[in-house]
């Protein structure tokens, strides 16, 4: 199967990716940093004590009182006062080529910030540099409506600190930020490397050869399919290889009428609970070849594979259950199978 | 011998789909500073904070209590962060008010949350797994087949679950901070209301909310005077079990039943249906009330759809239970389990407003989570214990 990256003595391994676009919503404080960077400004916030936070925070680091609303324009340029260099730049960071991460000191702040540094080459990089923000042309309200710092040059350096900047009392908002930003997109994604683990592994294989496989309890003698390696009731390893029957029984089940979008069955679906011949706890499964209406607890079914020569080491191999011309198992006999 | 702890101050924020007016922060400091205003106290007074909250993947904010600490005025104190899944509301009040009742601490400030508008709660709880086969559609389609189990075993009518999703929306009305409060909410319009997971109704699940609900918890002598006198921490407990094992018996929970009978035992209650005059439980989709009845010892097994469908958890029935409207009417998940012990608190200082039960001097706070696999359970008086 495509999806299965390596297989190490016998453990296999797939790629794992979770991934979302998260909405976050920035409150007061942020959404009027976010505002001023729409518009081309980055604004600090003075505290009681008069320290100069950059970029804003609601509330006081040192005290925890609310910050209020006394926002100073800062920078735009500033002084790096410690930093990293990035050799291979990864897909979401802001450059594409070498570039260092660098705390920024802007001009007016008592805070240094995070951002890039785009410095073209490490020999250029060094504490105490003066650098000045890249803006984006499009700008949306986000922290990287600056694409990046980039070193002052040397004119600009000496022309001194910012000019008409406004430094004391309340600022008016820039004009072209009437409507505030409430919220910004944060979208996340994480790449992991799933490790199928050695129990579920054996099972996996068997799987792909039409097999399935649980294992027995040495302590209770349950009979657990999927199996985990372990007894979760008496804590003790499970060896035990017991070949079951893909046929089963219909303990409960539910008729799926909402999209979910990690399920790809198509909508409504019977998801069921079924308890294979010779299992103890049921697989949770889907249900078609049957009216949903004619669904029920008790009801016998058989795994329906993938065809012989699709077979794999997932359990994407068995596609569903199908009712089988058999009496149902009466209600009484499920009760401790839920 | 444990000491005593009260329930000295409580903050709820408005709870609704969608904060955009507040950060998480900001969030969690409008229930934290309510419930230290509520108990005559400010930042300073407060010696250590425990936060909790569900799973990082529904905000995608890996361990926000990092980035809460300066919101929570954590400076230069202890924080702690707890976390049981569904149940963590609970478990987050119990953990604090231990570190009162060891005498650890004076006054702990202790505040759950969840900002459900940030992602969405179908997707970060059925992540597909490799290799595996996705066919559990989010909580309602965890838990549905369990509600079919139930209902056929106890042969209870068809509609109970409907009769409990009316009584919870409607007493939600007289609760300010709840949610879902529609004044036209009927019998018909839940019956009506499409099949999510069936046999469980949209009307018959719990919303997805924006909020937080925050305690401040103190020992005996850091009580102090204030509007409402606090509530008696009588009994405490917790318990968990696997998610899946031979035998587990899913519908009526063994770890339930343990816990149950332990906060009863701890508290001195014989007749738990006799003996605490209201309840707020964990009921997300609206059948676990009659389930949550038997599992909680309140009524017989396979007789708790009785209660709900004679009226006695009613705000004017024998044995009231979720009177704020419950989880079903607000679900800040993390968040949830907290609410339902503050509403108990609330409940025993006279504090619950139109929803308040008339003498209520004992009160039960119950949460759950997981599949169904932890609980917390707390008992609060008006009297110490
Ligand atoms: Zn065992």
């Amino acid at each position: 199967m495509s999806e299965i990256v390596s297989e190490e003595g016998g453990i296999l391994t797939a790629p794992h990716v979770l991934e979302y676009p998260y909405r976050r919503s920035v409150g007061p404080v942020l959404g009027r940093f976010f505002t001023e960077l729409r518009a081309g400004r980055i604004v600090g916030l003075r505290t009681q004590q008069g320290r100069v936070l950059a970029p804003p925070q609601e509330y006081d680091p040192e005290t925890g009182a609310a910050t209020g609303s006394d926002f100073v324009e800062i920078g735009p340029g500033g002084v790096v006062t410690t930093w990293s260099w990035v050799v291979r730049p990864r897909a979401k960071q802001p450059l594409d080529r070498p570039f260092a991460w660098a705390l920024v000191k802007l001009d007016g702040a008592d805070t240094a910030m995070l951002h890039a540094v785009d410095a073209g080459d490490l020999s250029r990089m060094r504490t105490g540099m003066r650098v000045r923000p890249r803006w984006r042309a499009e700008r949306v309200g986000h922290i990287h409506d600056i694409e990046c710092f980039e070193p002052e040059p040397q004119a600009t350096a000496d022309n001194g600190l910012g000019g008409e900047r406004q430094r004391a009392g309340e600022l008016a908002m820039a004009e072209e930020a009437q409507k505030p930003v409430t919220n910004i997109k944060t979208p996340m994604r994480l790449e992991y490397r799933y490790s199928a683990g050695i129990a579920t592994s054996r099972f996996l294989h068997g799987i792909a050869q039409g097999k399935i496989l649980g294992q027995r309890c040495p302590s209770c003698s349950k009979v657990y399919v999927p199996p985990r390696g372990s007894c979760p009731r008496c804590a003790v390893a499970t060896e035990e290889e017991v070949e079951l029957s893909d046929k089963g029984t219909i303990t409960t089940y539910a008729i799926v009428r909402v999209p979910s979008e990690s399920i790809d069955v198509p909508l409504p679906f019977a998801s069921v609970h079924v308890l294979l011949d010779g299992a103890d706890l049921p697989m949770f499964s889907v249900v078609q070849e049957c009216p949903l209406d004619q669904i029920r607890m008790g009801m016998r079914v058989q795994a329906v594979w993938v065809p012989r020569e699709q077979l794999g080491p997932t359990l994407q191999s068995i596609r569903y259950f199908k009712p089988i011309d058999e009496p149902d198992v009466p209600a009484e006999k499920l009760q401790e199978t839920v | 011998m444990a000491r005593l702890c009260a329930v000295a101050g409580i903050g709820q924020t408005q709870y609704s789909a969608r904060r955009d007016d507040v950060s998480i922060a900001g969030l969690l400091r409008e229930a934290a500073t309510r419930a230290l205003e509520d108990a005559g106290m400010d930042w300073p007074d407060i010696e250590a904070v425990v936060v909790g909250k569900a799973p990082d993947m529904f905000e995608g904010v890996m361990m926000p209590e990092l980035y809460l600490a300066d919101a929570l005025g954590c400076s230069g104190k202890p924080m702690l962060r707890v976390h049981t899944a569904g149940s963590v509301g609970g478990s987050t009040a119990i953990v604090a008010a231990s570190l009162v009742q060891a005498g650890i601490h004076e006054r702990v400030l202790t505040v759950s949350f969840e900002k459900q508008s940030e992602s969405n709660a179908m997707w970060a709880l059925t992540v597909k797994t490799p290799l595996q086969a996705s066919v559990v559609a989010g909580a309602g389609g965890y838990f549905a087949p369990l509600v079919r189990a139930y209902m056929n075993r106890s042969g209870a009518p068809d509609d109970t679950g409907i009769r409990v999703a009316l009584k919870d929306r409607r007493n939600a009305l007289k609760n300010p901070y709840a949610h879902l409060r529609d004044p036209n909410m009927s019998f018909d319009t839940i019956a009506s209301s499409p099949m999510l997971w069936d046999p469980i109704r949209l009307h018959e699940a719990c919303p997805s909310s924006d909020g937080a609900c925050a305690l401040v918890l103190t020992s005996e002598r850091s009580v102090r005077k204030t509007k409402y006198a606090p509530a008696w921490i009588h009994a405490t407990s917790m318990r968990s079990e696997p998610t899946q094992f031979a035998g587990q018996e899913k519908v009526n929970p063994q770890s339930g039943r343990d816990c149950a009978k332990d906060v009863y035992k701890k508290a001195g209650i014989s007749d738990p249906r006799k003996q605490i005059d209201m309840a707020e439980i964990y009921v997300p989709f609206s059948w676990f009330e009659p389930m949550w009845m038997e599992n909680l010892g309140f009524a017989p097994v396979g007789e708790g759809w009785k209660m709900t469908y004679e009226g006695a958890t009613a705000l004017d029935g024998d044995m009231p239970v979720n009177c704020s409207g419950g989880v079903l009417s607000s679900n800040p998940i993390g968040a949830s389990g907290m609410i339902r012990f503050a509403e108990a608190a609330m409940q025993v200082r006279g504090q619950a407003g139109e929803h308040q039960v008339d003498g209520a001097r004992i009160a039960l706070g119950h949460a759950y989570g997981g599949g169904s696999q932890f609980f917390s359970m707390w008992i609060v008086g008006s009297a110490k214990p």
